[in-house]
C-alpha cells in the first residue's frame, strides 16, 4: 500500500490529483489522508483524517509514504523506518503561506530514506522505485545539546 | 482576570535531588506536537501537564495528564478567543512554574498567560522554519524567557538562541 498524507492544516489538491493519477496506473492500493476536501478522487481510497490511535499502524502497513514536507511526517517516517517521498508545498501555487516547505525539503534531502519529488515526474518515478531506502532513527548530533539547554534552564529556575 | 498573581507551584524533590517543578508542555497537533514529544527527556523528571489540540493524541503518546485545547489560527478571531479562554483557565488551574511550547498560536497564548502568572517560559521554534522565525515564534518573542530557534542561520538573523535541533 502507498500512504499519502498532507497534514491537517491546509488542502493540497496538486499532490492528491497526482497520486490519484498514479493510482489509476498501478495495481498497488493507495490510501490518502485528504483533509475536508475528499471528493473527486476516483482511484485511491480517501480518509479525511487518520485518528492518532491508527496513524502509526497505518504508516507501518504501507510500503512507502508520500507526504507534504511536514515535520510530523518526517519524524514519523524516521520513527517507523519507512521510505518517505516528500512533495513540498509551493507558495507560488498558494499551497502554503511561504516557501518553507521547499527549504525543509532541501535541508532534509540528505537524510537517509527521505526522497524529494520536485515535480510530478519525480513523484511517479520514486513511487515505482522497487528498492527505496527506508528512513532511519538517526538523530541530529545537536539534539543532545538542545535537551541539555532546556533541562538546565528549567532546573536553574529559568536562567 | 481579577486574581492577584499567584506564586507558581514549586515543590517536592526529585530522586536526583533537583527540585521538581510544575511544567506545562503545550503544542498543536502534528509536527509541533511531535517535536514537543522529542523534547520530553529535558523535563521528564518534573511534574508535567500536557496540552494539545487533537482528541486522543496525548493518550497515544502516553503524555498524561493532558488537557484538550480547541485549535485556532490567527485568521479566525472567535476561535482564537475561545482558545485563549481555555488556555487562561488551564494556566490558572495548573499554575505552572515553567511553560514550554513548540508552537503554534495556542502555545504563544500559553506562554503569555503563564508568564503573566509568574512562570518562566520556553519557546522552541519549529524546525520547519529554516529561514526565519515562524509567525507564532515572532509573536512569542515578548513572552519567552528562553527563545530558541533550531537553525543557526536564523539565530544569526534574529535575537533567538540556537542550542541544537531535533532533526
Amino acid at each position: 500500500m502507498i500512504l499519502v498524507t498532507i497534514g491537517m492544516q491546509l488542502p493540497f489538491p496538486r499532490l492528491l490529483t497526482a497520486m490519484d493519477g498514479i493510482a489509476a496506473r498501478t495495481k498497488e492500493p493507495v490510501l490518502a489522508q485528504t483533509g475536508p476536501q475528499r471528493q473527486g478522487y476516483k482511484f485511491m481510497e480517501t480518509l479525511e483524517t487518520i485518528p492518532p490511535s491508527e496513524y502509526e499502524g497505518t504508516f507501518e502497513r504501507s510500503r512507502v509514504v508520500v507526504g507534504h514536507a511536514g515535520i510530523g511526517t518526517i519524524l514519523t517516517a524516521k520513527k517507523i523506518g519507512k521510505p518517505l517521498i516528500i512533495f513540498p508545498r509551493r507558495h507560488s501555487n498558494g499551497e502554503h503561506r511561504n516557501d518553507h516547505q521547499v527549504a525543509t525539503a532541501q535541508h532534509f534531502e540528505a537524510l537517509p530514506g527521505i526522497h524529494i519529488a520536485w515535480d510530478e515526474d519525480d513523484l511517479e518515478k520514486l513511487v515505482h522505485c522497487p528498492s527505496l531506502e527506508g528512513a532511519t532513527a538517526s538523530l541530529n548530533p545537536s539534539y543532545a545539546t538542545l535537551l541539555h539547554r532546556i533541562e538546565s534552564f528549567i532546573d536553574s529556575g529559568g536562567r | 482576570m481579577t486574581d492577584t498573581k499567584a506564586a507558581p507551584q514549586a515543590s517536592g524533590e526529585a530522586s536526583s535531588g533537583r527540585q521538581t517543578k510544575k511544567v506545562l508542555a503545550i503544542a498543536s497537533a502534528g509536527g509541533h506536537w511531535q517535536q514537543l514529544m522529542m523534547l520530553r527527556p529535558a523535563f521528564a523528571h518534573h511534574d508535567i501537564h500536557f496540552a494539545t489540540t487533537l482528541p486522543g493524541l496525548a493518550e497515544e503518546f502516553g503524555a498524561e495528564p493532558a488537557t484538550l485545547i480547541p485549535d485556532c489560527n490567527r485568521n479566525r478571531k472567535l476561535e482564537a478567543a475561545t482558545t485563549a479562554f481555555a488556555i487562561v483557565r488551564l494556566v490558572r488551574r495548573v499554575r505552572p512554574a515553567i511553560v514550554i511550547s513548540t508552537g503554534a498560536l495556542p502555545g504563544v497564548m500559553a506562554l503569555a498567560a503563564g508568564r503573566f502568572w509568574g512562570a518562566r517560559t520556553i519557546w522552541v521554534d519549529s524546525v520547519a522554519n529554516a529561514k526565519e522565525m515562524s509567525m507564532s515564534g515572532k509573536q512569542a518573542r515578548r513572552v519567552a524567557d528562553l527563545w530558541l530557534t533550531q537553525w543557526e542561520d536564523v539565530a544569526e538573523l534574529s535575537d533567538a538562541e540556537f542550542a541544537g535541533a531535533v532533526l
